[in-house]
């Protein structure tokens, strides 16, 4: 059989989504990186960690500054008092949507291509919304008093929620978002878990795993529930996933301000976050793969149909940009045409155009298979979609912030040292955090691939039966 | 909580028989076998395989999940909650004109209600799934086993628990052997 699965001519019609034929053998690609006992964790690894994580503490100094000082050390001011805070967290929450993407609406699909990618894209849109969650907390000026957001009777405040303003249903959204996406990556890491407690050689191993894998046997009886709950888990994850980057746009789309108030701004930034999303998973994975050798496991297959992603995406985000300027012109309303003229044209004209480069033309690239299929090209076109991604949300909230209905109250709006040095710092959590996920934890769901596995192996003997 | 059942739970309990397991290395092969194993008149079987093996359940009769009954309650509860939540403090507790909008309106408290529903239903599929599943425990029978620790690398394992009516030690052992399973044990938990 491992003869027809290497079979050079059937693997040109139907390429194996894994390149091993035997269960162990996954096991141990898998579980050699977490245990770091074959396979030493190379230098570069604690090396890179080490920037990270000083990335990181500047993240902690600049927020403990904030802290001690006041929110005047950022750059918001009159007119634009949504500056990179809440650009910086629609970055974040929309690059989180990819790994939910991934995990529960391809797996309801049944593309089994998700399981080499989906426990690494979770994680990453675990740490993409911790890193989100710290700037409308420190926005508040008053993180300490973060409870006020949430419906708790409390003798401090004696106030309750207002409803009826999009902000509350943001928290509402992006919380529940955090805890289902959590819940479904514990749910998805146990079995794996329990095969590295299976595996322990320390005590401590034992111990740590044994806890964290729940007693997990295999149990026929446990996979039967254990996989309702994750189809269930899937099931309601699609459609939250569309409602949180739709509620995050209500933020917007609900006010007033020209370049706000489009009905557009749910699917459009729907897309734009799973562009974002999927580029970034992209750009991790190209790292991980490249530095921990899993070119058997994430296949030119994996990436070229996250490119293909990518591109659709893309397109859909191109559509959006190509209709609001539309709507602009259409609606015939003085301050819609006035703003989406000063968009290309006014003083962010710079950000505007990297927008357009980075979202519209670069990745129009991968109608070329050639481009998909090239290591090179989608490691660049997943950092600078990530820039025009960026740039698209920093392009809506200030341009229509610094000039809109009065132009006594225009503005330009200024990043101090503390904005930057912030939003780099959650660059340096998120990797931090990924870095640690990728060293201590299964990268891949090593029982999710294994069925895979046998799914191919099932395949390719019902071919050999028929063809001989 | 019974004290025997917690004792087993710690695997304090005096020694007794779990049953019969034996080994396969291949997912059909264990399915074949479960079949064959349940013709022969065996009601308490269970299987332990490194990934969910399909058509396993048919073939050894473990019943359909509760679990979606479960979950739907929770998801109704918690759209109730959020509506309850939003009318009481708008409309009864704290009732405050904003933009001229109505102090309670369903509009308003689709997000809300649909991302508790949302909660809800994960909690209860979370919670739920482990606690039909009798998890987390610290100790179970099958880990005396000797390949136990391959049900979750490369081998599918049969039991034929001991509780059975129709168990016994030797005939188990020879059944068990017949279908074609490796590493046939008695195992004691």
């Amino acid at each position: 059989m491992s003869a027809v699965l290497q079979d050079p001519a059937l693997m040109e019609v139907n390429p194996p989504l894994v390149r091993s034929t035997n269960y162990h053998d996954l096991t141990e690609q898998i579980s050699a990186i977490v245990e770091g006992d074959v396979i030493k964790t190379p230098t570069k690894y604690w090396i890179t960690l080490g920037v990270t994580a000083s990335i990181t503490g500047l993240l902690g100094a600049m927020l403990g500054y904030l802290l001690v000082t006041g929110i005047g050390v950022w750059g918001n001011n009159r007119p634009v008092g949504w500056a990179w805070d809440i650009t910086n967290f629609v970055f974040w929450i929309g690059i989180g949507h990819a790994g939910t993407l991934i995990s529960a609406i391809l797996f309801l699909f049944r593309q089994k291509w998700r399981t080499s990618i989906n426990r690494s894209a979770e994680a990453m849109t675990l740490f993409a919304v911790m890193c989100a969650g710290i700037f409308p907390l420190f926005h508040t000026g008053r993180p300490w008093r973060a409870y006020w957001l949430f419906p708790i009777p409390n003798t401090d405040l004696n106030l309750w929620q207002n409803f009826r303003s999009p902000l509350i249903w943001d928290v509402f959204a992006v919380s529940t978002y955090f805890t289902v996406s959590a819940l479904f990556w514990f749910t998805g890491l146990v079995p794996d878990l329990a095969t590295l407690r299976d595996r322990s050689t320390t005590r401590v191993k034992q111990v740590v795993f044994g806890l964290l894998s729940l007693g997990w046997r295999g149990s026929a009886r446990h996979w039967n529930n254990y996989e309702k709950a994750y189809l269930i888990l899937a099931a309601i994850s699609t459609p939250l996933v569309l409602s949180v980057h739709s509620i995050v746009s209500f933020d917007f789309a609900t006010s007033v301000v020209p370049g706000w108030h489009t009905t557009i701004f749910p699917p459009y930034f729907v897309a734009g976050a799973i562009f974002s999303g999927f580029a970034c998973v992209m750009t991790l994975l190209l790292i991980a793969r490249w530095t921990l050798n899993l070119q058997n496991l994430i296949t030119m297959k994996h990436l070229e149909n996250m490119n293909k992603i990518i591109l659709v995406t893309g397109s859909v985000v191109s559509y959006a940009y190509a209709c609001e300027f539309f709507i602009a012109w259409y609606s015939g309303n003085i301050y819609e045409r006035f703003t989406f003229w000063n968009r290309a044209f006014g003083p962010y004209w710079w950000a505007a155009w990297s927008m357009y480069t980075c979202n519209l033309i670069i990745p129009q690239l991968y109608w070329f298979k050639k481009m998909r299929n090239n290591l090179w090209v989608m490691f660049i076109i997943s950092i600078t979609t990530n820039i025009g991604m960026w740039f698209e949300r920093f392009v809506i909230i200030a341009t229509s912030l610094t000039r809109d209905f009065l132009p006594s109250s225009w503005g330009y709006f200024h990043p101090t040292y503390v904005d930057m040095c912030t939003f780099a710092g959650t660059i340096g959590l998120f990797l931090t955090l990924f870095l640690v996920f990728a060293r201590f934890l299964p990268m891949i769901a090593i029982s999710e691939v294994k069925g895979v596995l046998a799914v191919e192996k099932h395949t390719f003997k019902g071919e050999e039966v028929a063809t001989r | 909580m019974n004290l025997e059942l917690l004792k087993d739970k710690f695997g304090l309990g005096d020694d007794k028989l779990y049953g019969v397991m034996g080994a396969f290395s291949e997912p059909d092969d264990l399915v074949q076998a479960g079949r064959k194993i349940r013709e022969m008149g065996y009601t308490k079987l269970d299987a332990m395989s490194p990934f969910p093996v399909h058509g396993i359940d048919d073939a050894i009769g473990v019943p359909p999940s509760k679990l979606g009954w479960i979950v739907i309650c929770f998801t109704v509860l918690g759209a109730a909650t959020a509506l309850l939540l939003i009318w009481y403090v708008g409309a009864v507790n704290y009732r405050l004109v904003i933009g001229g909008k109505p102090f309670f309106d369903f509009s308003y408290s689709i997000p809300v209600t649909f991302e508790l529903a949302v909660l809800f239903s994960a909690f209860a599929s979370f919670i739920g799934m482990w606690a039909i599943n009798g998890l987390p425990r610290l100790y179970h029978p099958s880990f005396n086993y000797s390949q136990a620790h391959r049900a979750s690398d490369d081998r599918f394992l049969l039991v034929i628990e001991a509780d059975d009516p129709k168990f016994d030690v030797e005939k188990s052992v020879e059944h068990m052997r017949g279908v074609g399973a490796g590493d046939v044990e008695v195992v004691e938990g």
